[in-house]
């Protein structure tokens, strides 16, 4: 049963993120803003990235997270956020569309000091 | 996103506050608002925050004026009141903590509502009438009573049947549950406030094990959350 609240605390997206940042590590946060047909995680779904590419939360089914993360490291870099977005209606589909067929937009934004 | 900003949104979930982060996508701006006041370096319009608040009371994270502002709304947990801390309610507390419930069990026999049976679950050994007017089930709360015992469950009821708690629901059979409407018909209350009581509880899904019961209450729990409806009926 304790390892049931374990789980729990290694699934906590903010509170990992203050880890994070207490450590001194890079970090930045991934948030679903806006969804349109099928999507496997609904807006306000949240997803932490460290310095290492380190995940915690998600932000889809598995999908999108590799390449939200690449995006993450780079505002971890230059400092700007971006919104992304994924779907059937994106010239990357194939690569890393949405199997659902849904579209999502993906706020990235560097935890600053 | 600032640290300061993380750090106030962790302070309000650990004082059960809610709170509004907005983001102005183009250039990452934000304030907090929670309910009286916006802070940081972007300020709102009247309007904004008539927006904002609106989206604080339906529990709902979205973007507005054009997709350039987005308001990320946290709201303190969903809270499940146990009533009667049986073998199910071991499997219901945890499972309905995953699911981000802020669950507490409640049960005056002291031998059952233990630390060792329930780790890092809120207990309360008051008798249940009292425990829940403490507790003040609102419209983000659910009551489950699972003792099967009249002295404990009913009273239970009645708090939570005067309450606007958004699922209530009794375990037992048929039969008992015929017995527990016909004691609260009794108690006054009428047909529409009966029918508020999920009984017996949880969708007919087979269960059997405390944990299978446990799963078809939270399912049960989770499409009227959700305002499916049809779970009633399904049932």
């Amino acid at each position: 049963m304790t390892k049931t609240f374990d789980a729990l605390a290694r699934d906590d997206v903010l509170r990992t993120l203050a880890t994070w940042h207490g450590e001194g590590r890079k970090a930045a946060i991934a948030t679903v803003v806006s969804t349109w047909g099928s999507s496997p995680r609904p807006v306000g779904s949240q997803l932490g990235i460290d310095g290492d590419g380190n995940l915690v939360g998600s932000v889809s089914g598995g999908c999108i997270e590799g390449a939200v993360a690449k995006e993450a490291l780079e505002a971890m870099q230059d400092g700007q956020s971006r919104l992304l977005e994924f779907g059937v209606s994106n010239e990357q589909a194939w690569e890393v569309g949405l199997a659902c067929g849904g579209t999502v937009q993906v706020f990235v934004e560097r935890l600053e000091g | 996103m600032r640290a300061s900003t993380l750090d106030a949104i962790l302070a309000a979930r650990a004082a059960k506050a809610a709170l509004a982060v907005v983001t102005r996508i183009s250039d990452g701006a934000q304030c907090t608002f929670d309910g009286s006041n916006v802070d940081g370096p972007m300020s709102l319009s009247p309007t904004q925050i008539e927006e904002v608040s609106g989206r604080m009371r339906d529990d709902r994270s979205g973007t507005f004026d054009d997709g350039t502002l987005f308001a990320q709304i946290y709201n303190p947990p969903l809270r499940l009141i146990i009533v009667g801390a049986v073998h199910i309610a071991q499997a219901l507390a945890p499972m309905a903590a995953i699911t981000g419930f802020d669950v507490t069990v409640v049960d005056p026999r002291g031998t059952f509502a233990t630390e060792e049976r329930f780790p890092g679950i809120t207990l309360s050994d008051d008798w249940p009438d009292e425990a829940l007017e403490a507790l003040a089930p609102d419209g983000r709360t659910a009551v489950v009573t699972l003792t099967h015992d009249p002295k404990l469950d009913d009273p239970a009821l009645q708090v939570a049947l005067r309450s606007s708690a958004f699922y209530i629901a009794s375990l037992g059979g048929q039969r008992t549950h015929s017995g527990r409407l016909e004691r609260l018909r009794d108690a006054g209350f009428d047909a529409a406030a009966l029918a508020r009581i999920n009984g017996p509880a949880g969708l007919r899904i087979g269960a059997v094990s405390p944990a299978e019961i446990a799963v078809s209450i939270l399912a049960q729990l989770t499409a009227i959350r959700h305002g499916k409806s049809a779970a009633r009926a399904a049932a």
